[in-house]
């Protein structure tokens, strides 16, 4: 009875070794493609990681393989933290060792992540940050979004020429690299084009109070405010700023383009503008109505900015696998950065000079509770 | 600036101080019963926000009604964190009990983010107190005069508490000294579980009060008014409460009056908050207004 116990526990014990050796060498042939992405699951920003990630995960739904191979997604959280966000890169690189990065959904944290992979030669491509520097001087990182520099001309021409702003009050989070960004590039092509910003006053991400902000504006009478920062703090200002009797029009950006700013603002930010990436109305591309129609039916949601870019990113990315034919850095990095007229969720796409998309904006309203399309703007 | 300016600013730093000194009362109390600095105390503040949101958005209560079940539920929740926490390192060394807070602190928060998730949510607020007065140029907010009010209230309810009931004078007693209490046949840890309870709701209070006035409610709003509302507790004299009230509103009023004057270092004002700390500590430990005066 004894040997008998004996002997099967050898032989399971040995069946185990023997698995064990053998199982990298079985499943060699289709080894899945391991596709890492970080994203701002939680925290002050966590909207965008969560919509990005949704848009992300819809398009892998759509199109889960590439050379004849599974696409592995490998997510890591970077809660809107920098640190977090250096941390969740060199997991994914050391760690999960992927073959190419999706990531991050704001500026300064992708540009936390963007050095490692920078380092370590892996394609690394960002869906939403758009501040220039996120890309300058290096080789291996991309975006699908257009940049700032763009964004703040085309918000300054839509305040001097379509709103018939003068004077300007703008406030920004300067702990941002995004807002600090945006609002310069604001100011230098408002000023050119003849207006003046009288006023810029600064804020913190997750700050909640900016009543003693609000409160020095109306002294420099001015006619429009540009909010260049993210959904959180642009609701509660825009709300503090009815409050305190100031009622002049809003006009954000990009990382306004949240339900939370219609849900938090609520009435306050009725007839809010805001410069977008993306709008349902404004979508030709036979990709955008395939991927509107496929999120619908999987998720009961409409498609937003976030969405759109996150699938952006992966397909961009998977398009630049499939033509490289490889998964080494290089010969992907080769690929996106050839990247021509591709039709995106967001739009067609060309990966210009530094990794950068070259593509329109929308710029949309708030109204009746929802973002609704008023123009686009093409790049010049 | 202004007069009609100035008065406006004046007003938003009271409206703001009046919170901070809010949460602070609960703060100093704790402390200045049992000598435990709650770190987890804005965390509680976080968690009532959440018991008040899912009482009116999801269980579709009366406004009122799921204020009272979220206090009720977040005073239960402090005693149910001293049971589990605090209690078992009660005779411990008390930087023990500081790091158990600071545990529970973490705790809380990511239990936060796990079971509501990261993205912010829209606190509802009730019509009537969302009405703008005018007055001579200055906008007052209704929320300007709700919160100083419920604070000037819950200040005196406190009073009462502590110096009108047995309980309070069972708690001063605890606050003079342990141990003499407990041979005198006192039940310290029924006392001590009904200082949380009570700390607790204060928590509740004012994070129902902070969500309404800024409605937007995650898992980790509770870290800045509870790092503010100790340093309003340190200015005031850690353990003196009507000295919290005190460190509170100057706190706020300094830190509008700074992006007011200064707008250019107003992305530092956080910062200014612990420069404030640092140099209450280093030349006035014991707070403006002088410390332990519960019992």
């Amino acid at each position: 009875m004894q040997q008998k116990a004996i002997y099967l526990v050898a032989v399971s014990v040995l069946s185990c070794i023997y698995l064990l050796f053998c199982l990298p060498f079985l499943s060699l042939a289709g080894e899945p493609i391991r596709i890492g992405v970080y994203l701002p699951m939680t925290g002050p920003v966590a909207a965008f990681g969560q919509m990005e990630w949704a848009g992300i995960q819809a398009a892998h739904q759509m199109h889960p393989t590439v050379l004849g191979r599974q696409v592995e997604l490998v997510l890591v959280d970077e809660k809107s933290d920098r640190i977090e966000a250096a941390n969740a890169v060199s997991r994914l690189l050391r760690k999960e060792k992927v073959k190419a990065i999706i990531g991050s959904a704001t500026s300064s944290n992708t540009m936390a992540g963007a050095a490692l992979s920078e380092k370590a030669k892996i394609p690394m491509v960002s869906p939403t940050a758009t501040l220039p520097l996120v890309t300058q001087n290096k080789k291996y990182v991309f975006r699908v979004c257009f940049i700032d520099s763009f964004q703040g001309e085309a918000a300054a021409m839509f305040a001097y020429r379509n709103l018939k702003a003068r004077r300007v009050a703008v406030i920004v989070d300067r702990a941002q690299d995004y807002c600090v960004g945006l609002a310069s590039y604001f100011k230098k092509a408002f000023t050119r084009l003849g207006g003046k910003v009288v006023s810029i006053t600064y804020c913190q991400t997750g700050d909640q109070d900016f009543s003693a902000q609000l409160t020095s504006i109306p002294a420099s009478q001015s006619g429009l405010l540009y909010l260049p920062n993210y959904y959180a703090e642009d609701a509660l200002i825009a709300r503090q700023a009815q409050e305190l009797g100031l009622n002049i029009p809003i006009l954000s950006a990009d990382g306004a383009q949240a339900p939370e700013l219609i849900k938090i603002g609520g009435k306050a930010v009725e007839g809010l503008y805001l410069l977008a990436h993306f709008a349902p109305e404004g979508a030709a591309t036979p990709l955008a109505k395939e991927f509107m129609k496929f999120f619908k039916k999987t998720r009961h949601e409409e498609t937003s900015g976030f969405h759109a870019l996150g699938a952006d990113a992966y397909f961009v990315l998977l398009d630049a696998i499939k033509r490289a034919g490889r998964t080494d850095g290089d010969a992907i990095r080769t690929a996106l950065a050839s990247t021509r007229g591709f039709g995106g969720v967001s739009g067609v796409i060309k990966i210009g000079p530094d990794g950068n998309a070259v593509k329109s904006a929308v710029i949309l309203q708030v109204s009746g509770g929802q973002f609704r399309y008023l123009t686009m703007v093409k790049p010049w | 600036m202004d007069l009609p300016l100035f008065l406006q600013q004046l007003l938003n730093g009271i409206s703001l101080g009046s919170l901070y000194a809010l949460i602070a009362i609960g703060y100093t109390m704790v402390y200045g019963i049992i000598r435990l600095i709650n770190f987890a105390h804005g965390d509680i503040l976080m968690v009532s926000t959440y018991f008040a949101y899912f009482g009116i958005s999801v269980y579709a209560l009366p406004w009122w009604l799921s204020v009272v079940v979220a206090i009720l539920l977040t005073a239960l929740l402090g005693i149910l964190i001293d049971l589990g926490a605090y209690r078992p390192v009660r005779h411990a060394p008390r930087i023990s009990a500081l790091i158990t807070a600071i545990g529970v602190s973490f705790l809380l928060e990511n239990l936060g983010l796990v079971v509501f998730g990261g993205r912010p949510r829209a606190f509802y607020r009730p019509d009537f107190l969302n009405k703008t007065y005018e007055l001579v140029g200055v906008h007052i907010f209704s929320l300007s005069i709700w919160v100083p009010v419920v604070t000037a209230l819950l200040l005196a309810l406190v009073f009462l508490l502590l110096y009108r009931t047995r309980v309070g004078a069972a708690m001063r007693a605890v606050a003079k000294d342990m141990e003499m209490v407990q041979l005198m046949g006192i039940d310290v840890n029924r006392v001590i579980s009904l200082t949380f309870a009570v700390g607790s709701a204060l928590a509740a209070a004012g994070g129902i009060m902070w969500a309404m006035k800024y409605p937007q409610i995650n898992p980790l709003m509770g870290i800045i008014p509870g790092l503010k509302a100790f340093v309003a507790a340190v200015i005031g004299g850690i353990g003196n409460i009507h000295g919290a009230v005190l460190g509170g509103l100057l706190l706020g009023i300094t830190e509008i009056l700074l992006v007011a004057f200064l707008p250019s270092l107003a992305g530092y004002r956080d910062a200014f908050a612990f420069i404030l700390l640092i140099l209450i500590l280093l030349f006035k430990p014991t707070g403006l207004a002088g410390k332990d005066t519960i019992g």
